[in-house]
């Protein structure tokens, strides 16, 4: 799966978002000067490589409410991992799920599972939810709130 | 933010189709007008309520890299270690936690071999060591926030 000039320049383009014109894909060609019909062709191709994710909104959590926005990390058994990281990933409620590497002594969590909340009862709710279903596997956790975006600008690439 | 925005928040986390004219076909199905939508959406972006609106990239599937990586920072250097990071285009995010490990960031690059620079640069320039989490394996990325 490779990326050609064309999509680099349509990548660039969009960096700062998909464009808030009535024709933005226009916008976007006429930019790289190319037609629309490739840009579009060409997203359709990232988006079924899965270069493309989405193209959707990606909302502030803070400002729609999401106060407690918690990563919560778990110490989970190395031979079971993939199987409690696969059945956390599906929780209605987590955003992200991950397998990551530990940093021992300090940092013995190797799951990390994102969960949003407008209120500090829904995300110990979750969190409970969460340790249930890891059951004896869970060997330690602890849950780390963000206080602050000191930064959010998404994907830059050149 | 009203229920006009409301609604465009939640149906814009889902993805929009690739036409000619997207915001036309979204604005029918939300009853309003194009020119309405997109100056909605013009002020959500402003005001910060929507951090992006537009093609969402996996950057490992760009051929570049993304990772998570953490910093322990004295109190007294917080905001100065934040100003380094945070001027470092390939800093995606990062975010101050209540933990020893106090700002978590993502650094994302076009090639993959990139990431060690940054870290290292950033090691440099900080002089604190970055403990670094790339992921092993994705479980699942996603989720609507509503409105």
């Amino acid at each position: 799966m490779e990326i050609d000039e064309i999509d680099r320049q349509i990548i660039a383009a969009t960096q700062t978002g998909l464009p808030l014109t009535l024709k933005p894909y226009q916008t976007i060609a006429d930019s790289i000067g190319i037609s629309d019909e490739v840009v579009m062709q060409k997203i359709v191709v990232m988006q079924e490589q899965g270069i493309i994710r989405r193209i959707a909104a990606v909302p502030n959590h803070y400002r729609l409410g999401y106060k407690y926005n918690g990563m919560t990390v778990w110490n989970i058994e190395d031979k079971h991992i993939n199987e409690m990281g696969e059945c956390i990933g599906q929780l209605n409620f987590v955003s992200h799920c991950y397998h990551r590497p530990r940093h021992l002594p300090e940092w013995p969590y190797n799951l990390f599972a994102m969960i949003h909340s407008k209120t500090e009862e829904g995300v110990k709710r979750q969190q409970q939810i969460i340790a249930d279903l890891l059951g004896q596997y869970n060997l330690g956790q602890d849950v780390l709130y963000s206080t602050r975006i000191l930064k959010k600008t998404g994907l830059r690439i050149r | 933010m009203d229920e006009v925005d409301k609604k465009i928040i939640n149906h814009l986390q889902n993805g929009i189709p690739v036409c000619e004219s997207p915001y036309q076909a979204i604005s029918e199905e939300l009853g309003l007008t194009e020119t309405v939508l997109i100056e909605r959406l013009k002020l959500l972006l402003e005001k910060g309520i929507l951090s992006r609106f537009g093609p969402l990239y996996h950057a490992e599937k760009m051929g570049g890299a993304l990772t998570l990586a953490a910093v322990k920072v004295p109190q007294e250097r917080f905001e100065q270690v934040a100003d380094i990071i945070n001027l470092m285009p390939e800093v995606a995010h990062n975010y101050a936690r209540n933990h020893e490990l106090n700002m978590w960031f993502v650094i994302a690059t076009d090639q993959s071999n990139k990431i060690t620079k940054v870290i290292q640069d950033i090691e440099q320039k900080t002089g604190l060591s970055v403990y670094n989490m790339p992921k092993i394996k994705e479980y699942f990325v996603g989720l609507k926030l509503e409105a």
